[in-house]
């Protein structure tokens, strides 16, 4: 039997990796990811989760530790945040490289310096590139779901997955979590990991390769990453069947017949549903879409809720500095050449903390849809609030 | 000594390393005393690419590849998954050069050796980053030619003692050895696979490319090392019990650096310098070594 615990969201990301009976954690501290690698010490410590806890001495060695596990045929955990997650750069793409199924969680937070502890996506907005799965979570539940569906995802095409909760807002926040039976669980992600390290075959993992050889297994990585949208939708349908919930890469809220379009990544898309209510009470078609998978990019399923809307304005959590929002970005790159000329806004309301409040987001949305966006600039499609004088 | 004929062959034909290269002699050996049931971990370095060009490989037991700095943290973790599958008898053999050792690799070789992790970590050290064309490390000896320490800068700087670093740790074993003396090293490697935590061997392997010397020479240059005292061979049992091998008696240093054309630029000074810095050393060393009172 299922049961529901008023939890964190990183004691759900910890409640997770139990349910999922992952084999190594390699773990090291940093806020404000501490307290799932703090909640797992505890519960391999008194055996309720039967597993090895290494005490790295870095994220760096964290993701390596991590590899090496996977290189073994087992089930490997860790978390991380911002500089964490900068550090552990490099080994993210052996992780992606080497095609190791790890789940890994990471807190969104905003880089330094200035030292800023709060929400802000730049931290895996950057690592776009490194061959890692990114979904980004609306909530607690989801963080539990999705954590699930990844390691299913994660084993069935042999590609690490990182799971990003916002900062704060989702790691720090108490929320009603249904955790699911251990049984229901065992049956949804059967463990299938490939040893790549076997003494009866024995192969190299990852040593010198040509040009050609090199190309061919890019090639095939970056297929079989675009492949992974649909393993990930079978998975979240299967887990739909199974225990009542999905983990959508997209989600919409009244987009049916909406002008303008507001986009997000991750916990805020609560917040935008209201402002997406309160346009509509100004007699506005507004809706929302909710981006949760950044890579694979589902660029097919948001063109398709789009549909004939007039305008996005993507929410930014990150930015990309001398190019603009990240997410804006890879939304005009994967709409480009469409008909209907939909143009696309970047309205930075979320960095380094930042709160995202309906009220204001709801009037920039309108101001930009009467074409009087606010701000002293704005050829460049970017919009920022709140600026200091 | 005499040398033991190889009975294992784990290291087939087909590596890809300079002929003479004393890195390649040292992994038949440490693969005779370890057995098939052996995984290897590589950093970047001279052995990742002179495994072979994949698939190929000369070594027949599975090798990762591994990130520069990642030697110890991903043994580590292969070392706890091997045992969460029921392999925890198989040997985790990190296998690093003197960069990924003393520079870039410290930092998680330090981390596995605080929590002593069930691996051997094996320092194949050449004194420079080989791989790339001879460039300094913190392992270079004072007075040494390299491609960043040219003729007109050459390396002031003493070389870490590494074996003393580790031994500060606490490792339950630690050891110096030698591609002169295989014997000794692959007693080295057997004993260091018989005790359970972290080991550490420090192997002096020589590198005609990068020393400047005919690719016959390797190994007399390394038992010119020992000989003279600049690469004494001892053991450091729990950081505490520190013993001295087997060795020949003592010469000075003027013939094993005459060899190499790596010290031909060091002039009277450096080399006496050289020759203080030697002694020095040795007697720290033999202090350690003495049975206490």
């Amino acid at each position: 039997m299922s049961t529901n615990k008023l939890l964190t969201g990183t004691e759900t990301a910890a409640q997770a990796a139990l349910l999922a009976r992952v084999d190594v954690v390699p773990a090291y501290p940093i806020t404000p990811q501490t307290v799932i690698v703090e909640t797992l010490a505890e519960m391999i410590g008194s055996g309720e989760l039967d597993a090895a806890y290494i005490n790295v001495e870095s994220e760096h060695s964290a993701m390596a530790s991590c590899i090496g596990a996977a290189a073994a045929g087992a089930r490997a955990f860790t978390a991380t945040s911002s500089q964490g997650l900068a550090l552990m750069h490099e080994v993210l793409h052996y992780a992606a490289n080497g095609r190791m199924p790890i789940v890994m969680v990471n807190a969104n937070r905003a880089l330094a310096p200035p030292w800023n502890l709060y929400c802000d996506q730049s931290d895996s907005l950057a690592q776009r590139d490194t061959g890692w799965l990114q979904y980004y979570c609306a909530d607690c539940q989801d963080v539990l779901d999705s954590i699930l569906v990844a390691y299913k995802v994660a084993e069935e095409v042999s590609l690490p997955v990182m799971i990003n909760l916002d900062a704060f807002y989702l790691t720090h926040t108490s929320e009603a979590v249904e955790l699911p039976d251990q049984e229901a669980v065992d049956a949804f992600i059967p463990k299938q990991i490939k040893a790549v390290m076997d003494t009866e075959h024995p192969a190299t993992y990852g040593n010198v390769c040509g040009p050609e050889l090199y190309t061919s297994i890019r090639y095939n990585r970056h297929y079989d990453a675009v492949g992974a949208l649909e393993s990930w939708q079978r998975a979240s349908q299967a887990y739909a069947q199974a225990f009542g919930r999905s983990c959508p890469p997209v989600q919409t809220y009244k987009t049916e017949d909406a002008e303008t379009i507001l986009v997000v990544a991750g916990s805020a898309s609560g917040a935008l549903r209201l402002a997406v209510d309160q346009m509509r009470e100004q007699g506005h078609a507004a809706g929302m879409l909710r981006l949760a998978m950044l890579r694979p990019f589902p660029g097919e399923m948001i063109a398709r809720a789009v549909g004939g809307a007039k305008r996005l304005v993507v929410v930014e959590r990150g930015v990309s500095s001398g190019m603009g929002g990240i997410v804006g970005q890879e939304l005009k790159a994967a709409l480009f050449g469409r008909p209907g000329g939909l143009d696309i806004w970047s309205l930075f309301a979320g960095l380094g903390g930042k709160d995202i409040v309906p009220e204001e987001i709801a009037a920039e949305a309108l101001a930009i849809a009467a074409g009087k966006p606010s701000g002293p600039e704005h050829g460049d499609h970017c919009i920022w609030t709140g600026l200091l004088p | 000594m005499t040398n033991t004929a190889l009975t294992q062959d784990i290291m087939g034909p087909g590596h890809l390393a300079c002929a003479g290269c004393g890195a390649a002699i040292a992994m038949r050996h440490a693969m005779e005393a370890l057995g098939p049931k052996t995984n290897i971990v590589v950093p970047a370095g001279c052995w990742s690419t002179f495994i072979g060009v994949y698939p190929n490989s000369c070594l027949r037991v599975p090798v990762m590849s591994v990130a520069f700095a990642t030697t110890a943290a991903t043994a580590s973790g292969l070392k706890a998954g091997l045992e969460r599958m029921g392999r925890g008898e198989e040997t985790v053999l990190a296998w690093a050069g003197d960069g990924g050792t003393f520079d870039i690799g410290i930092q998680a070789l330090s981390g596995a050796a605080e929590r002593n992790e069930d691996i051997i970590f094996v320092c194949y050290d050449n004194e420079a980053y080989m791989n790339t064309g001879i460039q300094r490390s913190s392992a270079t000896p004072p007075g040494a030619w390299t491609t960043t320490t040219p003729e007109s800068a050459l390396k002031s700087q003493r070389k870490k003692n590494m074996v003393a670093i580790m031994a500060a740790h606490g490792v339950p074993y630690a050891a110096t050895a030698s591609i002169a003396y295989p014997e000794d090293f692959m007693a080295k490697m057997a004993k260091a696979n018989s005790i359970r935590g972290t080991k550490f061997i420090h192997l002096f392997a020589s590198c005609p490319t990068g020393w400047r010397h005919g690719s016959e020479l390797s190994v007399e240059v390394a038992a010119r090392a020992v000989k003279s005292r600049v690469f004494p061979l001892y053991e450091v049992m729990d950081g505490e019990e520190w013993r001295m091998s087997p060795m020949p008696a003592k010469e000075p240093v003027s013939e094993y650096l005459r060899m190499q054309g790596r010290f031909k630029a060091m002039g009277p000074e450096i080399e006496a310098e050289f020759q203080r810095g030697v002694d020095r050393s040795w007697k720290s060393l033999a202090r350690k070594c003495a049975p206490s009172a």
